[in-house]
């Protein structure tokens, strides 16, 4: 027997309406579930207190700010080396087999899962260079790791900048530097801002490749070689140890929030970017 | 003057020779140094013994790592059988059907979830879908089962964002003449716009796989991490990821070496899966 | 009334790829004139424009035979800077594109890459150059304000200041008014008229009515050839080709 094609349309259009219904619900379910167990469990305390007893009691300061130290130096360091790249993979050389070479390399660092960068960064900043687990061995592990990132976002914004633009610049006797410094960069600064913030949220939720070079230290790092806990890893041996749940829902609420606020800005950006083109 | 002004830039644009050069040194000194300590190991014990060997006691001199293949696989075909199809149903709907305000809710809403940091799944997974499984369909609850759902829903915004730039990029006329011809809508879309999106729509899976396969702390969180091949949905299991994240901070000698044999193993995988994406993308745009 | 030569090319010949676009073009353009370049599409006018700022560096591919020099030196020498040289000579592009900063800036823009950097010179020369491009009533109150806000014929009086902010010898227009409105047309040619005094312009237009009215010589192109040179009353009065007295009275182009 043969179903009349009108009916099989309109039970697959309800039938894509449901599945489409059913993502979202899993996604506000994911963040309803942790903002309602998690909120009672944060105060100002939380925030700014040490934590006693592996974290089984008071707050969690020093795993915040070793996240912001964490986050801040990769993208200090993956910043100019992605910009850069990205300029000079658009301004300054025309489609070749370098050029090629250098995608492959970018395209390759992107597909690697984080766990083999927690391998290399272990063996290579920790064992090899006697770094130790400590703080810079994470940031450098970390600003590969966010690299590829940076690179295809500003590659992205660069290319998007007018041709025009160059040429008026040029005309009105700038260099190439000049040109790119003062008209190309501007006009693709909320694309690489954009692609900073992404960055910056993957640096906040990352685990694997942290806690084998940073390593978990509950003390606040004070310098680049001495190891601190970001808020994932704390949340993940909260969690996993089974040290306080409470705890862990309240570390998660702010690791949830802070990516959120970061991928809200970069939203932002973008859209005010898009607006502004268009 | 002149000079200066020349040699400046000239300066620049060495330096940011440099810097493009980076990422293939960085790419350059990961495989050299998983590799170098990866390989040793294969040469001393053999190829055959590791992949194919069914015992890890890697402190007694066994290094089989065949049971966390086939487990790394089963997760991840697992993950596909529950993201490929609620993935690209959500693509479909945002692609074809949504509203303009449909849109612009999901496609954030999306790429949000895509933001959520893969411990936080992995703890959910043992909050709730652990128990879920233990209580209805019965063994302790880490097991094949959970491990796939939890990386199905990991892998869906991969899965969507990707299947969406395809199909929207279908060209419009397909559909008018698919349209003038009488087709249905959903006729157009089974066998035009599928069709020709087929290339991206792969990629979409297979990019989503290279997650799941790669993922490690949620895996670690759910699976159990039983030392054999699961024999059934409800068995425990350990993938190579986590493996290696298991008994990375203790390890040491053979033992270490051992885990990036893993590595090497699982780099291989993931090298092989990229290799296929890329090359499904670059035809479509060849096309 | 003798006339000094401030440009001058000989038997010049840009090819792209295969084809060429120039043919063994000489022509030698008076100080302190405007000279109108005319022809219709493909007739290698803007072509000779980019080779005299040098502009043509940005286009692959391109072969050039043949001479041009200003002031009696060669502007092709490997010697010659191009940065150096677009700074005697500027240009105003067909579409007004201004960059996307404020009216102050979009000015100061190529006097601060010579180093001036003192904000009350600056804002003397923006006044100057803004009064000189018949713009600054329009502004003067709110050269803060982003510069694409300004209306299609104030973004090219725009162009047009900021080129003379860089102070150059020579002012190349490749048809500076192919998509304004009458009135704007008009007041870019009055600033036009009195910038020559002091300035060697040369206009490319496909409007023959505009080179007619402002210009003193005027050049026929066609196919990447001069058909015709001469004072801008010859040209249109008597002219010597049959091509040209085709083109002017519109039976083609």
């Amino acid at each position: 027997m043969r179903i009349n094609p009108r009916i099989t349309n309109r039970l697959v259009r309800w039938g894509l309406v449901a599945q489409a219904y059913c993502t979202v619900t899993v996604l506000v379910l994911i963040i309803g579930i942790i903002f309602f167990k998690g909120f009672p469990q944060v105060n100002f305390a939380f925030i700014f207190s040490f934590p006693q007893d592996m974290g089984r009691h008071g707050g969690i300061f020093p795993a915040i700010v070793g996240t912001i130290q964490l986050a801040l130096l990769s993208i200090l360091l993956a910043t100019p080396l992605g910009v850069g790249t990205a300029i000079f993979l658009t301004e300054y050389t025309r489609e070749s087999t370098f050029t090629k070479l250098i995608r492959f390399g970018v395209e390759s660092l992107a597909g690697i899962p984080s766990i083999l960068y927690g391998l290399f960064g272990f063996i290579f900043f920790v064992i090899k260079l006697k770094m130790g687990w400590s703080l810079l061995a994470g940031v450098l592990t970390l600003t590969i790791m966010i690299l590829p990132t940076i690179i295809r976002t500003s590659e992205e914004a660069v290319r998007a900048v007018p041709r025009q633009l160059r040429i008026v610049s040029y005309s009105l006797s700038a260099s190439k530097w000049e040109t790119i410094k003062k008209v190309v960069l501007p006009a693709a600064m909320p694309g690489i801002l954009t692609g900073i913030m992404l960055s910056i949220g993957r640096a906040v939720g990352e685990t694997a490749a942290i806690i084998f070079t940073m390593g978990s230290s509950l003390r606040l790092p004070l310098s680049l070689m001495e190891s601190g806990r970001t808020m994932a890893v704390h949340f993940y041996i909260l969690a996993r140890e089974g040290i306080s749940m409470e705890k862990a829902y309240g570390t998660a609420v702010v690791l949830v929030l802070s990516i959120l606020f970061v991928n809200i800005i970069a939203y932002y950006i973008m859209n005010k970017a898009i607006a502004r083109y268009s | 003057m002149i000079d200066r002004a020349v040699l400046k830039e000239q300066f620049v644009k060495w330096v940011l020779v440099a810097f493009a050069l980076s990422s293939l040194l960085f790419l350059f000194l990961i495989f050299a140094f998983i590799l170098g300590e990866g390989l040793p190991l294969f040469l001393k014990v053999g190829v055959k013994k590791i992949i194919l060997g069914m015992k890890w006691a890697p402190t007694k001199g066994y290094f089989g790592i065949f049971p966390m293949i086939i487990s790394s696989f089963l997760v991840t075909v697992g993950a596909l059988v529950i993201g490929a199809p609620l993935g690209l149903s959500c693509a479909i709907y945002l692609s074809e059907y949504s509203g303009k305000r449909m849109k612009i809710l999901l496609k954030p809403a999306i790429e949000l979830l895509a933001g959520i940091p893969s411990v936080v799944f992995g703890f959910l997974g043992v909050v709730y879908i652990v128990p879920l499984v233990r209580n209805y369909l019965g063994g302790s609850g880490f097991s094949l089962i959970s491990t796939s759902l939890v990386l199905g829903i990991m892998i869906l915004p991969t899965i969507i964002s990707i299947s969406f730039d395809a199909l929207v990029s279908v060209p419009k006329t397909y559909r008018e003449a698919s349209a003038a011809m009488g087709a249905t809508k959903w006729q157009t879309i089974y066998k035009v716009i599928i069709p020709s999106a087929k290339s991206g729509i792969l990629a979409s899976f297979i990019l989503g796989m290279g997650r799941a396969i790669g993922e490690t702390m949620a895996v670690i969180m759910i699976a159990g991490n039983a030392l054999k091949i699961p024999t059934s949905l409800l068995d425990p299991l350990r993938t190579l990821t986590g493996n290696i994240a298991l008994e990375l901070a203790y390890a040491t000698g053979d033992h270490r070496l051992a885990l990036f044999s893993t590595g090497v193993v699982l780099m291989i995988i993931i090298m092989v899966l990229n290799y296929i994406a890329n090359f499904g993308i670059k035809r479509k745009i060849a096309k | 009334m003798v006339m000094e030569t401030k440009i001058a090319t000989d038997k010049l010949r840009v090819s792209f790829g295969k084809v060429t676009v120039l043919k063994d073009v000489t022509i030698k353009v008076h100080r302190n004139t405007i000279t109108g370049f005319m022809g219709p599409s493909g007739s290698g006018k803007s072509t000779l424009i980019s080779v005299i700022n040098r502009m043509i560096d940005f286009e692959n591919n391109v072969r050039i035979e043949g001479d041009a020099d200003i002031d009696g030196k060669s502007i092709l020498d490997g010697s010659i800077n191009p940065i150096e040289l677009r700074r005697r000579v500027g240009t105003v592009f067909a579409v007004p594109i201004p960059l996307p900063r404020s009216i102050f800036e979009n000015i100061a823009y190529g006097p601060k890459l010579k180093g001036i950097t003192d904000r009350t010179t600056l804002h003397r020369i923006a006044e100057d150059c803004l009064k000189k491009a018949f713009l600054w009533e329009e502004v003067k109150d709110r050269l803060s304000t982003s510069a694409l806000k300004l209306s299609g014929g104030q973004q090219q009086r725009l162009c047009l200041a900021r080129t003379l902010a860089l102070k150059p010898e020579i002012i190349l227009l490749d048809e500076p008014c192919s998509g304004l409105d009458p009135i704007s047309t008009a007041k870019i040619e009055d600033a036009l008229s009195e910038l020559k005094s002091e300035y060697t312009i040369i206009l490319v237009s496909n409007n023959t009515k505009q080179i007619a009215r402002i210009s003193d010589f005027s050049a026929f192109f066609y196919l990447g050839e001069l058909i015709e040179y001469n004072t801008t009353d010859k040209v249109f009065t008597t002219p010597a080709e049959s091509k040209t007295e085709d083109y002017i009275q519109g039976k083609f182009g």
